[in-house]
């Protein structure tokens, strides 16, 4: 049974060698989807092209239905899958500093991973600007550490905020997002006509 | 009308979404964690300051906990996921000639303009996703996909800052003449 301790199972070099192979099935996916082209991941903000959730979409929910129901089989322990902690309000903020960056750079870190691997300049200016972003983070964080820690809900998960049954909550997100990505296709007709692709 | 450009053939956005779906759960069943890029590039950027300034590094409490004392900040798989990110996006790009010296901007503006917008960009990237303990992969994908609460938050979150801020910033993205 899932997940496993892969150090442990198979030795670092073995276990360096599957995050290497994750990346890169990750990168290459990113890149064949066009998502190192920064004109393309803005363009889901004007509602001119929605590959970016589609792509989004569809990856954390066919993701989500198998985890769940591998773990309704027995083949994973949920219990020892990381989910990520819930900081609320450093979430929100964060995320919202990160949507002025998107719309302004045209990219997300690892985006902009795959835009520089291909030598888009913008996205290694983009890089660049993060690095700066970065370092500034681990050289200010203590200046307002107290926020950085509020609002910790730790191992808070959908289905135990909305007390619902996690299959409920899965489906529900599945049946919300084909609804969002086909209304969210019809408007995109409307406003730019069938010239538009995805 | 569009910008799109012509010449590119992409993936099916919903096929090149279900196989990131399959990659993702095979992640999380073989190593109980999902993807991550802006953490990756974090740890290579302490690693950098450690050789530079290491006691800076080992009195910063954020810098010593991935670089304090012999602890090298390299040892943890982000980074070799993201290592594994460059070679897989530049492969894709090689294989479908789009691996060109180039910059991708609006029409509206010129390249300059590009590169000043997304060094920008790129600041309030970085910080914001380390004040928001990770990024679009970390966060948003891998966490929205085992259904964390604040990682759906934080996703929502990300999507207003840019909706909210992309009419005033539309010269950069739209194509010329009235828009």
């Amino acid at each position: 049974m899932g997940p496993f301790d892969l150090s442990a199972e198979i030795g670092q070099i073995g276990a360096w060698t599957i995050y290497l192979l994750v990346g890169f099935a990750f990168g290459f996916i990113l890149e064949s989807a066009g998502f190192g082209d920064s004109r393309l991941l803005a363009a889901q903000f004007y509602w001119r092209d929605l590959t970016v959730l589609k792509v989004m979409f569809t990856a954390i929910l066919v993701a989500a239905v198998l985890i769940f129901w591998s773990t309704a089989i027995g083949w994973l322990d949920y219990d020892y899958v990381w989910v990520n902690p819930t900081y609320l309000w450093p979430g929100i903020v964060g995320g919202l500093i990160m949507g002025v960056g998107f719309i302004f750079g045209g990219f997300c870190p690892g985006t902009s991973l795959v835009g520089a691997s291909t030598l888009k300049l913008d996205a290694i200016w983009f890089v660049a600007g993060s690095a700066v972003g970065i370092l500034s983070f681990g050289e200010t964080v203590a200046l307002f550490d107290d926020f950085w820690h509020s609002s910790n809900l730790g191992r808070l998960t959908l289905q135990a905020w909305l007390e619902l049954p996690t299959g409920m909550v899965v489906f529900g997100l599945v049946a919300i997002g084909i609804v969002v990505l086909w209304v969210g296709d019809i408007v995109r007709r409307r406003i730019y006509g069938d010239s538009s692709e995805h | 009308m569009l910008q799109r450009p012509k010449r590119d053939r992409y993936w099916d956005p919903y096929i090149a979404g279900a196989l990131l779906g399959v990659l993702l759960f095979v992640t999380f069943l073989l190593t109980g964690h999902g993807l991550g890029s802006s953490g990756g590039v974090n740890r290579i950027l302490v690693a950098l300051e450690d050789l530079v300034v290491p006691r800076h590094v080992d009195t910063t409490p954020y810098l010593a906990g991935m670089a304090g004392g012999e602890r090298s900040p390299l040892d943890h798989w982000i980074v070799w996921q993201v290592a594994g990110i460059l070679v897989g996006g530049f492969l894709s790009g090689w294989l479908r000639g789009r691996v060109r010296l180039e910059t991708r901007h609006g029409p509206q503006i010129t390249p300059r303009t590009r590169w000043v917008m997304a060094f920008i960009g790129g600041i309030f990237m970085g910080y914001g996703a380390r004040l928001a303990r990770g990024c679009t992969s970390g966060q948003a994908l891998s966490g929205g996909a085992v259904l964390s609460a604040g990682s759906w938050a934080f996703m929502l979150a990300v999507f207003a800052g840019g909706y909210l801020l992309a009419w005033f910033v539309r010269r950069l993205w739209q194509p010329g003449g009235g828009s």
